[in-house]
């Protein structure tokens, strides 16, 4: 019992701009006015790809962290959302592409994208740990194959090129400015979107299988069911970022969706964190800039630049070496010792 | 199942809350349970009783359907359940507790409730939050306030004491509307106060929620059943009211007197 009675807080609605942590303000403002500052190959090629495949690993991130399901398919779910919007709307091989509109094409593909996913996580959830890892990889490998040898309608090795974001409301939504706010804008309601259902019946459920499905089936659940659904969930998110993949690249191959870029997403996911939505925006950061710049400091420290992957490889050692949840996982060490009083040893509350 | 929703419902009023017929179940060679048959009436309170090994456990996930048995029926309010997987017999009605206690360790108290209300409800797949004030998540903090958890609503399950998360295991099984709950050794490992509280609770639930108990302490068992069977090797030994298993020879001579883990 408190001896002094501490007056109720004003109840909080959502929109309540008290509500707000100052960090989502501060990272907010950062990144609107971004453009300000940066030239347009950081908008696109640092941040606008961060952000896509940050988007990417998120639906990783859902799968892993709160339904304890690592599906090494995302990538295979967004390279056919890329794929789709190829071939429904319009590319340099005229043979294959339907030419429709960006308005029928995309919501297409991100609906045939979603199916497969689906699909691909009723294959996958009936199997645990290291058996989700190699039917999911299996599928992505198998997907590869198919796009590689078929040239009726993936166009093979070559892939689809002069793929291009649309030009709609007066935006040319190719250039750099326009291209990094559309990222910017996915990237941001995917992540709300995450943090809102982790709260919600179907989250909490999606968790409580985590935790333990057997419980959950004596509580009245339908386990399979409801991780077939969050493969749906999952598979939504990553296709949408998928259709921006094709936008920012410009092209979509077979080496979109090989198991190198497959096994990339799952490195993303966990050098960042997956026990909170924002761990995959901080690997895929950090992916990013490794990949950009590495073979630059390779080269610079007289080495062979075409070894930047083992640098990259480095990284990833060294964050999963010095912490269990990756970046987040090293930020909350960094906090807990920050509270910690240096006399006593106790962590103070806030 | 070709009964008509009429005939289920009238079924329901009148036909036992759980019936055995001939149920056995084999693990290889071992047999856990052997011709189980048995009839507990709506309402009834039945303790179960046996030494380890007996089938107490092997009987309750049959019931539940953790497992199928390897023959026999299970009706549950007069409808044939046998093929059912586990969360259609929930919806039913059926509840459960585990003898080692199985919650969701990375959610809060709440959250865990919470979930055991949602299970048996509609809106599993809801995508919305729960507004402040819905029904669902204010039965959720009632609950949670009479297994006397409030104080660490917000907790994590897995930071909580044992006793308490025996509590949290009992408040699972009352969400919504249980009509036949089974209670695998609730009592184990609980302090004299916290039995006596679980006692409080089992006594005081409304009469038409029927439940089955196994108990090793017979002081808690004999003080909550109102008819008692008795199990030996996968088969019944005995059944009846309370006092005649106290008093039944062979049962003191099986149980009371031989048994090591037993009550007093």
């Amino acid at each position: 019992m408190a001896v002094i009675e501490v007056p109720a807080a004003r109840p909080l609605r959502w929109y309540s701009p008290q509500r707000i942590a100052t960090a989502y303000w501060i990272v907010g403002a950062a990144l609107v006015l971004l453009p300000v500052v940066a030239s347009s190959f950081v908008l696109t090629q640092i941040f606008a790809w961060a952000m896509i495949l940050g988007t990417i690993a998120l639906s990783l991130m859902f799968l892993a962290g709160y339904g304890n399901m690592v599906s090494l398919v995302q990538m295979t779910v967004a390279g056919v959302a890329a794929y789709m919007v190829a071939i429904f709307g319009s590319s340099a091989v005229d043979t294959i592409s339907l030419g429709w509109p960006w308005w029928v094409a995309v919501p297409l593909a991100i609906l045939v994208a979603v199916a497969f996913g689906t699909l691909s996580g009723a294959l996958a959830v009936r199997t645990e740990g290291i058996y989700t890892i190699m039917i999911t990889l299996a599928i992505a490998a198998a997907m590869f194959y198919l796009v590689r040898q078929n040239y009726t309608l993936f166009n093979g090795f070559s892939g689809l090129n002069q793929v291009r974001a649309p030009r709609f409301w007066g935006i040319d939504w190719r250039s750099p400015v326009p291209f990094y706010y559309l990222s910017l804008a996915v990237a941001a309601v995917s992540y709300f979107a995450v943090v809102y259902v982790s709260r919600s019946p179907f989250g909490l459920a999606l968790q409580g299988v985590r935790d333990n499905p057997r419980r959950m089936a004596a509580l009245g659940f339908n386990v399979t069911w409801h991780r077939i659904a969050a493969y749906a969930f999952a598979s939504l998110v990553a296709a949408v970022a998928g259709v921006l993949l094709v936008w920012l690249n410009g092209q979509v191959s077979p080496g979109t969706i090989a198991v190198g870029p497959a096994i990339d997403i799952l490195i993303i996911a966990v050098v960042g964190g997956i026990s909170h939505p924002i761990g995959p925006f901080l690997g895929a950061l950090l992916y990013v800039l490794l990949r950009t710049f590495a073979l630059d400091i390779l080269v610079s420290l007289g080495l062979a630049g075409e070894r930047f992957q083992l640098l990259i490889g480095l990284g990833f050692l060294v964050v999963v070496f010095f912490s269990s949840d990756g970046l987040l996982g090293l930020w909350r060490r960094y906090r807990e010792r920050a509270r910690r009083d240096p006399l006593t040893g106790e962590v103070a509350d806030g | 199942m070709a009964e008509t929703v009429a005939a289920r419902l009238s079924a329901a009023g009148t036909a036992a809350a759980l019936e055995l017929r001939g149920v056995s179940r084999y693990f290889g060679a071992l047999a856990a349970l052997v011709d189980i048959s048995m009839t507990v009436r709506p309402g009834e309170r039945r303790a179960v009783l046996g030494s380890n090994g007996a089938g107490k456990t092997t009987l309750f996930n049959c019931i539940t359907g953790d497992f199928a048995p390897t023959s026999g029926a299970i009706r549950l309010f007069g409808e044939d359940v046998t093929a059912f997987p586990p969360y259609e017999r929930i919806r039913r009605g059926l509840r459960r507790t585990y003898q080692i206690s199985l919650l969701f360790n990375g959610l809060s108290v709440i959250d865990n409730v919470y979930l055991a209300c949602r299970g048996v409800s509609r809106g599993r797949f809801s995508l919305i939050r729960p507004r402040r004030g819905d029904a669902l998540a204010q039965s959720a903090e009632d609950l949670v306030a009479a297994v006397h958890l409030h104080e660490v609503r917000d907790q994590l399950v897995a930071n909580l004491a044992y006793g308490q998360q025996r509590q949290l295991e009992i408040a699972l099984a009352l969400a919504g509307a249980p009509r036949f709950i089974l209670f695998d050794e609730p009592a184990a490992g609980l302090s004299p106060t916290e039995r006596a509280e679980l006692i409080e609770i089992l006594t005081g639930l409304p009469e038409h929620i029927g439940y089955m108990i196994i108990e090793h302490d017979m002081d808690v068992a004999l003080r909550v059943a109102t008819r008692v069977t008795m199990m030996h090797n996968g088969r019944i030994f005995k059944e009846g009211a309370p006092h005649e298993i106290e008093e039944d020879p062979e049962v003191q001579a099986l149980y009371l007197g031989g048994g090591g883990d037993g009550g007093r």
